[in-house]
């Protein structure tokens, strides 16, 4: 026991002394959680910008809920003077430039931007229609619209991208670490110097475990409580502390594969190359950086064999898309049961020494 | 009384190489054994059999009575090894490395710190491994090996890479070590190093034992002749040859030396002479001896 105790505490100062590793395991993935979520942060809400020529009654004259929920899509401001207004449409500016003359509304939009021209058109088509329906003296519908989203939050960005990065993250610090030790406590000669002590093989093993256990908690706390921030506005969702064994059991299996990387590689720099060669592919098909909801069927086949996908997913389901803590036992089964094979297949090519 | 060391026969082949090749020796408690060879002797592969690090081909060791292979854990708080390459862990200071391995065997505190003191490394607690000179690395490393106060110390080439004085300091070190009552066995590619430290060395070439005894006596059983070394050009070689009795003289411009089995004439004959310039006197060494055995220069 004191062996396990002073060896984790010797792995520990020996990783937290380290800059190069620092950096790696926590402040890189940091970078790209910081940079994607704020690239992507007004990707959701951004609007369509609009000119008014003039005064457009169908708008203008709008009950105050109506026309709040047109502003959720569309900016709409006046514009002095028409032909500037329709030089800046053309100019790509604005989406469009709205006008009334008498029962006609016209809508002046630029081609090139089909996406946003149709969204004007169909807001505008539909207003049009509710003023049609009031002037007949229809005052309720007969069938009337409501869009819900039904995942509110997590169509945000940061929603998705704070459990696949650090996901990534858990999954690289956990790899590296593993192999990094273990090619170089072999290279140092550590490994036989322990084995010559008293000290278990079990104690060494849970000093490593343990201790990226800790690294993988530390990095989760610094990755959600940065996602947390208003600028980034993460909202986590109630069982968000069932993701700690999902991050756990994620943690054993990339060790058991920095086992495998460790026990195959001789040097430190082969080791850290085979540990990339795993760890980087895997994090794109894995949707640990974008969701692969759009990626053709084999990848996502592929994917579903990667423990970062289960990883990333069971952080998903109970931290963000609000599911219950019983949504991640089939993700914490899996993991385990990954983190078993691969390391029964590691204790076969493991060496105690170089020769 | 019972050896702290018997090993019997030992044999280890790495493919068609035979790195040890029948050797067999016993180390009595409290003594200071050395195992002296060039490199790629067999030394090393030898003592890790012996530490129980390496599974012999064939043969027995017995560490007070008990096989060291497979890992012993009855033994293994009996003895302290040094190996080769210092085994230190990363970007931890001279007393925490010092602390962590007393703590493996459950050894205090302070008593690991003690430790710094006795190797001199007091002053260097508070710096990390990386930034030891290489004789504070070999000391530190000795420290590790002893912090749980073995009874039987091993120590692989614990001076290679130091400079002389470094060297000397380690001698005291080691010497202070044995003379505690601990039994240690050195590997050394230096003669004098085996020559100064060890009751009894073991000369080792191509994976056997050529000779095994107390320095001097193997030096004393070569019965080879002392040189006398004067400056060169003092006497002319003619006479210096007629000098006295049984005498080798040769001048190579440098020091002109006589090699004599009866050294006392010989010296007289020169003091008369008043012919005592830059005088050396040298017995055989146990580079003579390893010369003798193999027939070859001895090169570490």
């Amino acid at each position: 026991m004191k062996g396990f105790v002073s060896l984790s505490r010797a792995m520990a100062l020996g990783f937290f002394r380290d800059r190069t590793a620092l950096f790696f395991t926590i402040l890189f993935p940091l970078m790209f959680l910081v940079l994607f979520g704020g690239l992507f942060k007004s990707a959701g809400v951004s609007k369509t910008d609009v000119l008014e020529v003039g005064a457009v009654p169908v708008i203008d004259q709008l009950p105050a809920d109506a026309r709040a929920g047109v502003d959720q899509v569309l900016t709409i401001k006046p514009a002095g003077d028409r032909d500037a207004a329709l030089a800046k449409v053309r100019k790509g500016d604005v989406a469009a430039v709205i006008e009334q003359v008498n029962g006609q509304v016209v809508v002046h939009f630029s081609a090139a931007d089909q996406v946003r021209s149709g969204t004007v058109t169909s807001v505008v088509e539909s207003l049009v229609q509710q003023a049609n329906l009031r002037a007949a003296g229809v005052s309720t519908p007969a069938l009337a619209m409501s869009a819900q989203p039904v995942e509110d939050q997590s169509l945000q960005p940061i929603q998705y991208m704070t459990p696949g990065i650090l996901g990534w993250a858990i999954a690289s610090g956990a790899t590296f670490g593993a192999a990094l030790t273990l090619v170089s406590w072999r290279q140092k000669k550590i490994l036989r110097r322990l084995r010559l002590s008293p000290v278990p093989l079990q104690s060494v093993i849970g000093a490593r475990v343990g201790v990226s256990i800790v690294i993988a908690l530390v990095q989760a706390v610094i990755f959600v409580g940065v996602a947390l921030l208003p600028y980034f506005g993460l909202k986590l969702s109630g069982s968000w502390w069932a993701g700690i064994p999902v991050m756990i059991a994620g943690t054993l299996a990339f060790l058991a594969i920095g086992l495998l990387a460790g026990a195959a590689a001789k040097t430190p720099e082969s080791a850290s190359a085979i540990a990339n060669l795993i760890v980087l592919p895997m994090a794109f098909l894995s949707g640990a950086f974008f969701p692969l909801d759009s990626a053709p069927g084999w990848i996502r086949a592929v994917s579903n064999v990667l423990p970062l996908k289960h990883l990333v997913s069971g952080m998903q389901d109970v931290m963000v898309r609000g599911q219950g803590p019983a949504a991640v036992l089939p993700e914490v089964g899996i993991l385990l049961g990954f983190c078993i094979v691969v390391t029964t297949a590691a204790t076969f090519l493991f060496k105690w020494d170089d020769i | 009384m019972q050896p702290a060391i018997e090993v019997g026969e030992l044999r280890k082949w790495y493919g068609d190489i035979h790195a040890v090749d029948g050797v067999s020796f016993s180390v009595q408690p409290g003594e200071f054994f050395g195992i002296l060879g060039p490199n790629g002797a067999g030394k090393t592969t030898t003592l890790e059999m012996v530490e129980g690090l390496r599974e012999p081909d064939s043969g027995t060791v017995r560490l007070f009575g008990e096989s060291p292979w497979p890992r012993n854990p009855k033994l293994l708080p009996r003895i302290g090894v040094q190996l080769q390459a210092s085994a230190f862990f990363e970007r931890l200071t001279a007393r925490e490395q010092l602390r962590l391995f007393a703590s493996l065997y459950g050894v205090p505190t302070k008593q690991a710190d003690e430790w710094l003191a006795l190797v001199g490394l007091e002053d260097m607690a508070g710096v990390r491994n990386e930034k030891l000179s290489g004789g504070q690395q070999q000391r530190l490393s000795i420290a590790c090996a002893l912090a749980h106060n073995p009874d039987l110390v091993f120590l692989d080439e614990p001076t290679s890479g130091l400079d002389p004085q470094a060297r000397r300091n380690l001698w005291e070190l080691l010497r202070g070590i044995n003379e505690q009552g601990r039994t240690v066995v050195l590997t050394t590619h230096y003669l004098d190093e085996a020559e100064s430290l060890c009751d009894r060395v073991a000369i080792m070439d191509h994976g056997r034992i050529l000779q095994e005894g107390p320095p001097a006596a193997l030096v004393r059983g070569l019965d080879s002749p002392t040189r006398i070394s004067v400056e060169s050009g003092l006497l002319p070689l003619a006479e210096a040859a007629t000098l006295a009795g049984d005498v080798e003289v040769d001048d190579d411009g440098v020091s002109l030396t006589f090699a004599t089995r009866t050294p006392a004439p010989v010296l007289a004959a020169l003091a008369e002479r008043d012919a005592l310039r830059g005088l050396s006197v040298r017995g055989a060494t146990l580079e003579d001896v390893f010369l003798s055995l193999t027939g070859r220069e001895y090169r570490a």
